[in-house]
Formats: structure tokens, sequence, C-alpha cells
């Protein structure tokens, strides 16, 4: 059946299903329900829009939506075909970040917020599945991996590992029966690249997968996709279902004798089977728990068969080097580093959301010339890439261009693309404290390093951030560090002490004011500072009090308001509710206890 | 909550699960028992149907599926979106990913907790929601986020507590 018009709609802004609700019900009032079709998106743009929508085929852009907004939508814009202006978005379309024009290049995105991932119509029509065409049709495995070859493509998964190589070990495994395995786990927390892919064009990462199955001879595949992303994982099980209506899954392919089908598995919650082995076992029907390489998937994976995993992004950008060749996708890139890459910017920058550049440019570039600088115009401090097991990269490397090995130079990682900026307001012992907590509660268990190691780290961390650090910690941090990372069996806890070691590295006075002055320069741990209403300032308009979780605050309507620091739990909600800024953090150093 | 070693399979099963957990469960089995990897399958259809997986509805799915029940408690506990009790009729999760963190997550910890009373991981009392926290939920640039149920509410402050709950009965 086909639609005269497809709406897609953000269904993760607040406030997204009364509007979708108003949006249904109108249609239904007036019988275009067998004319037009409405399908969720999670989010149309990286900018935040409220509620939004998108009608194609014209691509008209409508945000900031209320259940009124989406009525009159129905009426005037589907009903009469007047498009209401006053609604639409009024940035730059399909840019959702205003890079430097220079500087961004959408291989991986290309498609994402522009096509229907619901309609794989769409798909074929921005010249969708030619590179599985051309490949089952015109060209050996061979000459697909000297095309990856030259193109340079490496894993974007985290360690950079080049493609063809990985695919040619699965290729020449011996075995009847292989498989490959799209890593959609994305467990970094500051990182949803993968997910809008995933969300936003399913079909580039299936055809993807259908050339590496072909390559390497496998007839199954797997999606790994975590949880926590449900509009994932029901885009990419539509998306599979229309595929195989289509032939282009299932058997002889084409008309070729190239039969793969494929199918989404789904995590539950466990960050360390986003690792390779782990995330087969997962499959597999185990607890997520890592094995030792050798042997490696490629040889001995999922079922003990030869495998290939890849990440989501790694496989969405295989058919665009088949069909534009692998010398275009090295034009972009540095040496070591070819293509583009996508970042997801989050933390404190105006303008967060994803982008993909080339990898190369600056670090820089990317927070102020894309991401806008610094919100509220405070003052650089780190940002943090690579997720748990990367570092933070403090200013002085801000001109430091992107790549793997720049990155691995100064103590942190790609990682996936996580992003994560920090500013003055960031304590960089909390930050070390809060990846150490992370990866201390994910060890799976197996290494007593990992699994006792980060948890007697973390109790260093804690007492530092609590006031009760003591001279000869950071050593103690730094030694327990080296043997983690040497002693641990998975990435997890071999990159776990990073946050840590590289914020000692490049914020070691932060560190010390902790342990020997008891004081907390970002006036962030809570033990360490103390919150002050100016009483000059203050209006006494209450909302302080009112909003105090344990009642802490005291004072009548009209006159200055008093905070008892003994009951105060420093949870910061009065600060940030005050009208006029009444409320100041001190952290003086006298303040703290044992 | 953990599960007697001793639980005699046959005899403690099948009186204390309800209807609508056996008929879920065979549902859920029936269709998925003899596909490979089938216990991970098992566990998260079930728990989606019924929402939770108690000690005697382990003891079902491993009789059930052919394996040792320590194999199924093993799988569940490792896995942390898995549960053994119900959850309220409403599930908040407070994101504490990085970016969530560092734009103001934990004071929205502080403020569900005040406003609801019960700590995270708890359920209130009139079994209305259920307090956790989650690790980046994929919205980063909405953060601080807050999903409940499978609403995602982004730029969330502290203000906006008590009013995020209004819509959940
Ligand atoms: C603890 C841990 C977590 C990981 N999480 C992910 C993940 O979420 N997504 C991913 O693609 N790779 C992840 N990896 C890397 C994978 O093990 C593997 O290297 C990757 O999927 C290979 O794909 P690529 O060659 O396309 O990069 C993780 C590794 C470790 C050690
Ligand atoms: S390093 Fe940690 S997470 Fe990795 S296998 Fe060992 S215990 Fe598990
Ligand atoms: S860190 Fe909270 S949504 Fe990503």
């Amino acid at each position: 059946m086909t639609y005269r018009a497809n709406i897609l709609i953000s269904s993760s802004a607040p406030g997204a299903q009364a509007v979708e609700q108003a949006l249904l019900e109108k249609i239904y009032e007036h019988h275009l329900d067998g004319e037009v079709q409405v399908m969720q998106a999670a989010t149309l743009g990286p900018q935040a829009q409220g509620v939004e929508l998108v009608i194609y085929p014209e691509g008209t852009h409508y945000v900031q939506l209320t259940p009124e907004d989406a009525r009159l939508i129905v009426e005037e814009h589907l009903l009469k075909g007047r498009p209401i202006a006053r609604l639409m978005f009024k940035g730059i379309e399909v840019e959702p970040l205003e890079a430097p024009a220079s500087k961004e290049i959408r291989v991986v995105l290309r498609n994402v917020g522009k096509i229907d991932p619901g309609n794989i119509d769409d798909y074929i029509a921005v010249d969708g599945y030619g590179a599985l065409g051309k490949v089952l049709t015109e060209m050996t495995p061979e000459q697909v991996l000297d095309e990856l070859k030259r193109s340079g493509l490496r894993g974007r998964g985290g360690a950079g590992f080049p493609t063809h190589l990985k695919w040619t070990f699965a290729r020449n495994a011996p075995g009847d029966e292989k498989f490959v395995i799209c890593n959609g786990d994305e467990g970094d927390p500051g990182a949803f690249m993968n997910r809008r892919v995933l969300e936003g064009d399913p079909h580039a990462v299936i055809e993807g997968m259908a050339i590496a199955a072909y390559v390497i001879g496998a007839r199954q595949g797997y999606f790994y996709v975590r949880a926590e992303y449900p509009i994932a994982i029901s885009t990419l099980r539509l998306a599979i279902q229309q595929a195989r209506d289509y032939g282009l899954l299932g058997n002889n392919i084409l008309g070729t004798d190239f039969s793969f089908d494929l199918e989404v598995r789904m995590g539950a919650g466990a960050f360390v089977c986003g690792e390779e082995t782990a995330l087969m076992q997962s499959i597999e029907g185990a607890r997520g728990m890592p094995t030792t390489r050798p042997p490696f998937p490629a040889t001995k994976g999922l079922w003990a068969k030869p495998s290939n995993i890849n990440n989501v992004e790694t496989y969405a950008n295989v058919p665009q080097i088949i069909l534009k060749g692998g010398e275009w996708f090295a034009s972009m890139g540095t040496e070591k580093s070819k293509g583009t890459k996508t970042f997801a910017i989050a933390g404190k920058v105006k303008r967060t959301g994803l982008i993909e550049v080339p990898l190369g440019v600056t670090i820089r570039e990317i927070v102020y010339d894309v991401g806008g600088g610094i919100l509220n115009d405070k003052k650089f401090k780190a940002v943090q890439t690579g997720g748990p097991m990367g570092g933070c990269i403090p200013e002085k490397y801000l001109d430091l261009p992107v790549d793997y090995e720049n990155l691995a130079k100064v103590g942190s990682i790609m990682g996936s693309g996580g992003f994560v900026v920090m500013d003055e307001d960031t304590c960089m012992v909390d930050i070390a404290r809060f990846f150490m907590e992370f990866t201390q509660d994910e060890s799976c268990g197996k290494c007593v390093p990992c699994r006792v190691g980060t948890r007697r780290m973390l109790e260093i961390l804690t007492d530092i951030c609590e006031g009760r650090g003591q001279p000869g910690d950071i050593e103690r941090l730094e030694a327990m560090a080296k043997y983690i990372a040497r002693a641990s069996l998975c990435g997890l806890g071999q990159g776990a002490p990073n946050p840590v070691l590289s914020t000692i590295e490049n914020f070691r006075d932060e560190y010390e004011a902790h342990i020997y002055e008891k004081r907390c320069p970002a006036k962030v741990c809570k033990p360490l500072i103390e919150y002050i209403i100016d009483p000059e300032t203050c209006i006494g308009c209450t909302r302080c009090a009112r909003n105090c979780p344990v009642n802490a605050i005291s004072g009548k309507p009209k006159q200055a308001h008093l905070i008892d620091p003994s009951v105060c739990v420093r949870c910061g909600i009065c600060k940030q509710v005050c009208p006029v800024n009444a409320i100041s953090i001190e952290s003086e150093g006298k303040l703290a206890v044992g | 909550m953990s599960v007697n070693p001793n639980m005699d399979l046959t005899t403690v099963v099948d009186v204390t699960l309800t209807p609508e957990e056996k008929s879920a469960m065979d549902e859920v089995l029936s269709a998925n028992r003899d596909r490979p990897g089938a216990t991970m399958l098992v566990l998260t259809l079930v728990q989606e149907k019924v929402g939770y997986i108690s000690p005697p509805m382990q003891a079902y799915i491993a009789k059930a599926l052919g394996v040792p029940l320590s194999h199924i408690y093993g799988v569940l506990t490792f896995y942390s979106s898995f549960r053994m009790v119900p959850l309220g009729r409403h599930k908040i999760s407070i994101c504490l990913g990085t970016a969530c963190y560092v734009r103001g997550g934990p004071m929205l910890i502080e403020k569900y907790q005040q406003v609801l009373g019960v700590k995270m991981g708890e359920t209130t009392e009139d079994n209305r929601f259920t307090l956790e926290i989650c690790r980046c939920v994929g919205a980063c640039s909405q953060a601080p986020v807050v999903m409940i149920d499978e609403d995602i509410l982004g730029r969330v402050s502290p203000a906006d507590v008590s009013k995020s709950l209004r819509k959940y009965e």
C-alpha cells in the first residue's frame, strides 16, 4: 500500500504521546488514515526542538508542537495542502549542528532524518541496496576486500582495528557455518550515535552486514542491541521484514545463490556485553563474561563458529565505500585514520547532539565551532572521550587533531565516539570516582584485579571526595592502576584505570586540594562544600525553602532565608530554583571532618 | 531474594504460580525453547510479558528448558534489567550516564526520593512507582534525562519533578 504522505514523529521528546494522539485522532476524524501513515522516530534532529514531526514526501519539518498544533497540521497541511510556516523548523534543514561547511561530511548519517526508516523504498530511492547488488553480481569477495583495504576503514567500536583484515581472517577461517554480528550494545554512557543510525537508517547497516556475510561466507547474522533502545529494536525488526519481503534477505538474494538472514537479539543491561566475546556468550544465552582471546571470534566465535563482529557505524560505512570507491573514503581523514566519525557531543556545551566530521578535526573545532562553546560562557576544563575506559583531555590539547593515534597519545581513546565536555564546575576527582563506580559496578567479576581492584580504587576515590583523603593516596591509585590494567582479561579491566590516570596526570592539583586542604576547587564534592544564601540578594520568595528536600532552609516570606548546614544534604536544588541567584557554594577547606 | 537450592521443582512449582504467569511462560516457551540461545530469549520475553521472574517461575523455566536452576539464576542475576519481584505500576529510571551526571542527574535523584518518599530501587507503598537508576538511555543531548515507563523526559529540572508524575496513575 502506498500512502500519500508519511509522517515521522519524534517519540522521545517530552509530551510526544499527547501530540501523537491528537494527530491520530484528527487523521481518523477526517478519514485520512488510508492516505497518511504515521510513524515514530526517536528524535528527528539532534538539536532539542520539543516534539517534532516531518511530513514526507515534501519533507516539511515542524517543531515545538503542542496537541493543538498537531490538529492544525492535519486540517491545514494534510487536508488543504497549506503548510503552516509559523510551526516550521527555522534552522538549516538536516544540518542539525552548524559545523563549518567544509568540516562536516555526512557518510554514516547521510540518510538519518532525511528518509523514512520504516519504508525500504525510501532507502532504495537513495541508491540503497545498490552496493549489495553490485557486490553480488559484479565483485568477488577478494575485490570487496581490496576495496575495503583501499578505503582504510577501521572499526568504529573502539579499538580501530582495520576492517578488511578482520573480514579476511573470518573469510579464511575454515568452517561451513559462519556468522556476522553487529555490535549495537553502545554501552558507553554518553554516546548515542549508533542509536541514531539504527533508528534513522537501519537498512544501511543491514546492507553492510549482508556484504560482510557474502565476503566471509555466512548465512546467518545477528544484531545485538541494548534493551534500553526499544525503538531501535522495533525499527530494525521492521526493516529486516521489509528486506525479506523484497528478497534482499533470505534465500537466493537478488537471484544469486547467496542466502542470508538476520535476527535481532536484545541485551539485558550489562555493559561488559559490548565486549565482543561477552556479547557472543550473551547471544548464546549465558552470563555475558568475556573469554580469553585467542581464539579470536574470527576463528572461534558464536557457537564456536568463525564469526565477524563489527560496530553499527563500521557496517554503515561499507555500502558507501562500495558505491563510491575506497579512494573516495580514504580522501577524508588523517594518514592512519580515514573517513569520517560520528561524535555525540554532550555535557556542558551550548549545542549538544550528533555530528559527523572527517577524522583529524581538532578538539577545539568540535567544542567551539560545532558545539558552540561552553554553556553559559564558562571556562573549558576538559573533554572526556571514549567512555569509562577513556580519559579526560585538558585544555592544552585543544588543538589536537582527533584520530585514533592522537587520542591514545594523550591518555584517552576514541571509543565509540562519546565526547562529553566539562567546564570549570566539573570536579575531576568526582568524575574519576564516577567512572570508577561505573566500571566497578559493571565488572563481570571474572578477574580478581578487575573485580577487587576497581572496588579498592573506588574506595580511595570516595575517601578523597569525602574529605578523608590521605597523603600517599595518589601514589596508591597509580600503583593499583598499573596492576589492574596489566592483569585483567578484557578491555574493561584493562581500561578501567584510564579515567583515574588521566585526571591525575592532568589535574593533580585538584586531587591535592581535596587531600591536603579538604577543599573541592570545583565546588562539587558534597562533604567539602556549603550552600550559602546572600542575605542582601535574597528577596524572601520562599522557593528554595519549598523545594528543599530536607527542610534545611528557614525564613519568613519577604525576608532573607538561611540554610542550616547540619541539615543540608548539598543537593543544589535551592541554587537552581532561586530566581535572583542569591545562593552560592563555598568550599573554604576548613569544613573538612576527619 | 534468593532461591532455595533444595527446592523440589516438581511440587513447589505448579502450586505457587498464578495462571497468568503460567500461561505467559508457556506461550513464550513453546515459541522459543528450541531456538539457539533460548535462555536469554525466554527470560527477556517472559519479563516483557509478566514484568518479573519470581523464583518459582525460574524453576519452571529451568525445567522446561532442561537446564539446571542455577543456570537460570546465574543468567538472571548477571543482567541488571531482570527482576525477581514485581515493579510498581510505573518505572521511573533516572539516568546517571556521563552526560546526565554532569548536567544534574544526582540532583534529580534527591528530588524524586523526596517527592516519592522512597529510596532508589524501592517501590512506593501504593505500588504506583518504582525508582531506579539507569546508565544512559541514548538521549544524552537532552541531559539530564528521566525515563518513566517508555517515555523519555529531557532537560528535567528539580522543579519539574512533581509535575512529571501527574499523568501516571
Ligand atoms: C567493556 C567493553 C565494552 C565495549 N562496548 C562496545 C560497544 O558498546 N559497542 C561496540 O561496537 N564495541 C564495543 N566494544 C568493542 C568490541 O569488543 C569490539 O572491539 C567491536 O565491537 C569491534 O567492532 P569494530 O571492529 O567495528 O570496531 C567494547 C569493548 C569492551 C572491552
Ligand atoms: S577484566 Fe573485568 S570485566 Fe573483563 S573479564 Fe576480567 S573481570 Fe570481567
Ligand atoms: S547520559 Fe543520560 S541519556 Fe546518555
